[in-house]
């Protein structure tokens, strides 16, 4: 277990990197940069493919123990944070979709609001603003739990007792995290589309709940729906892997927590929109 | 305890080479040549930060040495897996501070191991917890959190988390560090107890290493003395080998701490 993750975190001990004297020039400095990003990348990978591991090997193990910490998980990611993305769907629906509505329906457009809505809240905003918004919440959480946890030995704590720290401490954090980011963009759009179409009618937008509710309906297809589920559980599973990582693998020192959340956070984002892109580039091929 | 000398090596190192746990580059310790026997009590002494903690990490297999074998049943920790499980499951390790789980109680934490390792019945693990809490006069404190104990108390959940298992091999890292009177002298005479077999664990004896800043207090006529000092470990032998002994390290672990009054 001891062997694996250090394997992993061997990729990415950047400690040396770090403690090296200031750069001297920018070309040392950028040089610094990449060569810091590249060996994270790394690290992040091959943390990955172990908690995937972990995950399809430990399937069945322990079961009394873990699935009471993957239901509190998926309470922590999904049902904890329903009435914010309530809130966040209402706001998201008042601003963004009615104002849209209303200026479609304005310049006669409203034929081209279905496919408006579904590019922009089904494909986009809804996953994106989600994933973000559970990163800066949960994600946040992660790591400084995990960041304490191992910097008060509680992870050797775990070895000496033959419990796999992964299995124990991330394997929850990403199923939890994922259903909870997919269940969540499900209810921001269903609230965004609602509470937006409450705002466009407040306005005296001439058309009837029937005719916004068809038009959505007619724009979307099958695939939207299988890459919106693809698209948020990859979401969930990069998020945790990073927030994890950084908790579980770099500081081992408590003043070192709040740096790494910050470091955790900032690169939580750059995955979701690298993850985004992807997606963009399946939803132009298909 | 002669008539366990014979028995195979619980603990058996050889030119180990001690890293660091925070710092696998640094080595603490150079070329530890050790063996532990079954039944045997150590002492190891050493001042603080001359490594203690690491040479216990790597006896208990939780760090495999920079160089060298360790083996621990037989087993070497280099190849410590999912498959050597059960050789794990021998060793109870109790840290210095506990290093308790601040997110469970202290009847949670005694019984993860049982429900992760042994996938036991509520109703059963409910029952051994408890048991053990009692022995360890910790039946009161079932429902705090370790946050909300004192050192005194999280010390002893430590190690009622480290017995419920019920290892062969106990590893006690510093025990009587922050402990108050009443508590040392309880804890020292509990592990003489498991080492002579305590009636709860089937009056089988059990193997120890316990770690000291202050030798004085484990003095005991069958126990085993190695001190730890500007980089080596030397085994000292019985109590009398450690009276003799020159070394700078064990005069001042054998001194009387220093009066401060103000």
């Amino acid at each position: 277990m001891r062997g694996d993750l250090a394997k992993a975190f061997e990729l990415a001990n950047t400690q040396v990197f770090r403690r090296a004297t200031l750069s001297k020039s920018y070309t040392d400095l950028i040089g610094r940069k990449l060569f810091l990003a590249i060996l994270t990348i790394r690290g992040l990978g091959a943390f990955a493919l172990i908690t995937l591991g972990v995950m399809l090997n430990k399937f069945s193990v322990a079961r009394s123990v873990m699935q009471p910490r993957v239901r509190h998980e998926i309470s922590r990611a999904g049902v904890a944070l329903l009435p914010m993305f309530l809130f966040i769907a209402l706001a998201l629906g008042f601003l963004v979709i009615g104002q849209t509505v209303s200026a479609l329906a304005k310049v006669g457009a409203t034929n081209y609001l279905g496919s408006t809505m579904v590019i922009v809240i089904v494909r986009e905003l809804g996953p994106l603003l989600t994933a973000v918004l559970v990163l800066a919440r949960v994600g946040t959480a992660n790591v400084i739990e995990l960041g304490t946890a191992r910097a008060l030995g509680e992870v050797e704590a775990l070895e000496a007792l033959g419990i796999d720290p992964v299995h124990y401490l991330i394997v929850p954090r990403v199923i939890g995290m994922a259903l909870g980011i997919f269940a969540l963009t499900v209810y921001l759009i269903i609230g965004a589309l609602g509470s937006g179409y409450l705002f466009a009618f407040l306005q005296d937008v001439p058309m009837g709940p029937g005719d916004y509710f068809k038009q959505i309906a007619e724009a979307l297809n099958w695939l939207d729906f299988a890459l919106l589920a693809l698209k948020t559980v990859a979401f969930g599973f990069f998020i945790a892997i990073v927030t994890c990582y950084h908790g579980l693998a770099q500081p081992l020192r408590l003043e070192d927590v709040s740096r790494v959340a910050v470091r955790a956070v900032t690169q939580g984002v750059i995955v979701c929109v690298l993850v985004d892109a992807v997606f963009i580039v399946l939803y132009l091929v298909t | 305890m002669s008539e366990t000398t014979f028995q195979p090596a619980v603990i058996e190192m050889s030119a180990a080479r001690i890293g660091a746990l925070r710092d696998t580059l640094l080595t603490v310790i150079e070329g530890v040549n050790w063996s532990v026997a079954s039944g045997e009590f150590w002492v190891v002494a050493g001042r603080q930060h001359s490594g203690k903690s690491d040479l216990l990490l790597h006896a208990g297999g939780l760090i495999t040495p920079a160089s060298g074998s360790c083996r621990v049943f037989g087993c070497e920790t280099k190849n410590f897996g999912e498959a050597q499980i059960a050789e794990r499951l021998r060793i109870g390790f109790v840290f210095a501070g506990g290093n308790l789980f601040n997110q469970l109680t202290i009847a949670e934490n005694v019984a993860l191991p049982l429900r992760y390792q042994r996938n036991a019945p509520l109703a059963e693990v409910a029952r051994v917890v408890e048991e053990l809490m009692e022995l360890l006069e910790l039946a009161p404190y079932a429902d705090n959190t370790p946050a909300n104990l004192s050192a005194n108390w999280r010390q002893r959940a430590a190690l009622a988390r480290a017995l419920v298992l019920q290892p062969e091999l106990l590893l006690l890292d510093n025990p009587l560090g922050g402990l108050d009177g009443r508590h040392r002298h309880w804890l020292l005479k509990f592990l003489e107890q498991l080492w002579s077999g305590h009636k709860y664990f089937g009056g089988r004896p059990m193997t120890l290493v316990v770690t000291t800043d202050d030798l004085r207090v484990w003095r005991h006529p069958q126990r085993k003395y190695a001190v730890l000092e500007e980089k080596i470990f030397s085994v000292l032998g019985a109590w009398r080998e450690v009276e003799s002994a020159r070394t700078p390290a064990a005069k001042e672990l054998l001194a009387e701490p220093v009066e401060t009054t103000i």
